[in-house]
């Protein structure tokens, strides 16, 4: 059996984050073809991705944005995509909690699906590992990721708009989107919401400003919830 | 998007900024041990799959680039991006396969 430095776990968060690389070029690449296919600027599309360092808030902004939706509704509709950040937040507070302000800010920064998905797996199974080690593995999984989700968006925006048209790049946000979806359709209560997601923007797109979505969105969580609830209590009366 | 001045764009950017950074550490940040009610949870656990299909299932059934025409080739697109990603729960594997359905059926259809 041997220790876990911090120097070790940071090296073991590496290389477990290292082959998120073949994901994050091709997906910050796209992000940066469709931010300057939209109109915005190379060195608006690289603020996206340094400022906001979330693939699927940032690409529902500039789809919106493309729209020409009012301001106050990209805002309110992007953080809405972004919401299950609050719940990593709360999953990693009992392991990362007992950090410094500043290192508990830059940790809030990177936290992004790769971070908290290798992070809150790894932590779960090395339960001797205190808080050195779990800080340095945090930190060695977002060091491939996130300097690989900048430079992609600026290579991708660099070329973006060399791109003909019939690649039908229109639909390469809903492609992308519409796969992150099915892959995160793990319950029957995930499939409901969907479902509901669909049915309803389309029922209300005639809705100004995208409020067709708001009230879709909402609506969804509410089932999916619902769904979940009455899954536990069949399962409760079932045993 | 062409005639949003440069401001508003600024203004999308970093208030996206701090409203993500603010959930992000909204508890590893402020609010520590205490645990959010169940119900909250419950709720916030459905927020991708919520917004995600709905936000691009006007553009899947009236596509733009069609002047808003249902076309078969962007719908054989998405149901295969769906079904793959579903199936190999992999989403590089979803897009790829779905851009593949769709340059297949704009070539054959178009």
């Amino acid at each position: 059996m041997t220790t876990t430095t911090r120097k070790t776990a940071f090296i073991a968060g590496i290389r477990d984050g290292f082959p998120f690389i073949f994901l994050m070029a091709p997906f910050g690449m796209l992000f940066g073809v469709v931010a300057v296919e939209a109109g915005l600027k190379v060195i608006e599309a690289l603020a996206f991705s340094v400022i906001v360092i979330a693939g699927a808030a940032q690409f529902t902004a500039v789809a919106l944005a493309e729209d020409d939706v009012p301001t106050v509704v990209i805002l309110l509709t992007a953080l809405a995509v972004n919401l299950r950040m609050a719940m990593y937040s709360v999953a990693l507070t009992p392991h990362l909690g007992g950090a410094g302000q500043w290192t508990r800010a830059l940790m809030a920064y990177l936290m992004v699906d790769q971070s908290f998905a290798l992070s809150s797996l790894k932590f779960e199974q090395e339960t001797s590992w205190g808080l050195q080690q779990k800080m340095g593995y945090y930190f060695g999984v977002i060091l491939p990721v996130a300097p690989t989700w900048y430079l992609a968006t600026l290579a991708g925006a660099l070329v973006g708009a060399q791109i003909p048209e019939a690649l039908a790049l229109d639909f390469a946000l809903p492609l992308v989107f519409l796969a992150m979806v099915a892959t995160a359709l793990r319950t029957l209560a995930h499939i409901a919401a969907a479902a509901v997601s669909i049915i309803l923007s389309l029922a209300f797109a005639f809705l100004p400003f995208s409020l067709g979505l708001l009230v879709a969105a909402l609506v969804a969580m509410i089932v999916g919830a619902r769904v979940e609830q009455w899954q536990h209590r069949r399962q409760g009366a079932a045993e | 998007m062409n005639n949003m001045p440069s401001w508003e764009i600024w203004l999308i950017i970093g208030g996206l900024g701090v409203g993500s950074f603010l959930m992000r550490y909204s508890f590893l940040g402020v609010i520590g041990e205490r645990a959010l009610p169940d119900g909250v949870m419950r709720h916030l656990r459905y927020t991708a799959v919520a917004v995600l299909p709905g936000l691009v299932a006007p553009a899947v059934l009236w596509p733009d680039a069609t002047g808003g025409e249902p076309d078969p080739a962007r719908l054989i697109a998405a149901a295969v991006a769906v079904g793959i990603g579903y199936i190999t729960r992999n989403v590089l594997a979803g897009v790829t396969s779905g851009a593949a359905a769709l340059y297949a059926g704009l070539w054959l259809l178009g």
